[in-house]
C-alpha cells in the first residue's frame, strides 16, 4: 500500500516539474514564465517530498518534509513577486498580444512610486483650492 | 518491478529531461531576468532530485541539504532582484 502511494505521488510530481520546465521553455513572455514556474513546480516539489516523507514513515523526517513544504510554500510567491516587479520596473516588455497592463502610466519609474485614481483626485482638488 | 526500479528508471530520468529542458532556457533567456528565473527553478528541482535520491539510497540525511537548497534558491532570487533594481536607478 505505501509502495502505491510511493510510486503514484512521485509520478505525479514528475510529470508537474517536467510540464513546468515545458512551459518554462514555450511560453512566449516572463511573465508568463513565472506564472509557471511558481506554480506548477511548487505542487511538483510538494508531491515528491510527501513520497519521501509516506517511504520514511518516522515522526523526524516527516516534520522535517512538512517543514520543506512550507518553506516553500511561503517563499516562491515572494520570490517570483520580486522578480517580476524588479523586470517590470527595468523594462523586461510584456508579449505583445496581452491585452491588459493595468501599471502602464500608472506608476514612476525614477521613484517607483505607484500612483492611484485616488492620488489624481486629490491633487486635482488642491489645484482647485489654490486656484 | 519495486520502487527502486521504478524511481531510478522512470522518475530521475524524467527530471534529469526536466533539468536540461530548464537549462536550455537558461542558455538561451533573452534577458537577465529569464536567467533568474530559471536558475531559481533548477534549484527547485533539484531538491525534487535529493529527495528521490535519499529514497533511492535509504538516506533520510539528505533533506537536510534538500532544505539549505530551498534556502539558498529564496536567496539568490531575492539577492538578483534587488541588484536589477539598484543596476537601473544608477543607469
Amino acid at each position: 500500500m505505501n509502495n502505491f502511494f510511493i510510486i503514484t505521488l512521485s509520478a505525479l510530481g514528475a510529470i508537474f516539474i517536467l510540464l513546468a520546465s515545458v512551459g518554462l521553455i514555450r511560453m512566449p513572455d516572463l511573465y508568463l514564465r513565472i506564472s509557471v514556474t511558481t506554480k506548477a513546480a511548487t505542487l511538483g516539489i510538494g508531491l515528491i517530498l510527501i513520497a519521501a516523507a509516506i517511504y520514511f514513515n518516522e515522526l523526524g523526517i516527516t516534520s522535517r518534509v512538512l517543514a520543506i513544504i512550507t518553506f516553500i510554500l511561503l517563499t516562491a510567491p515572494v520570490g517570483a513577486h520580486m522578480i517580476g516587479r524588479a523586470s517590470y520596473f527595468s523594462g523586461v516588455k510584456l508579449w505583445p498580444k496581452s491585452k491588459i497592463d493595468d501599471l502602464k502610466d500608472k506608476y514612476n519609474p525614477k521613484t517607483q512610486e505607484l500612483l492611484s485614481g485616488i492620488d489624481k483626485t486629490e491633487e486635482k482638488n488642491e489645484h482647485k483650492d489654490s486656484n | 518491478m519495486s520502487v527502486y526500479d521504478f524511481l531510478y528508471y522512470i522518475i530521475l530520468p524524467v527530471l534529469a529531461i526536466s533539468t536540461l529542458l530548464i537549462f536550455i532556457r537558461f542558455l538561451i533567456g533573452p534577458s537577465l531576468s529569464d536567467r533568474v528565473v530559471a536558475l531559481d527553478l533548477l534549484l527547485t528541482t533539484g531538491i525534487g532530485i535529493i529527495s528521490i535520491y535519499s529514497i533511492y539510497t535509504d538516506q533520510p540525511a539528505f533533506l537536510d541539504i534538500a532544505m539549505i537548497m530551498a534556502l539558498i534558491a529564496f536567496l539568490g532570487t531575492v539577492a538578483f532582484s534587488y541588484y536589477l533594481n539598484k543596476r537601473d536607478k544608477n543607469e
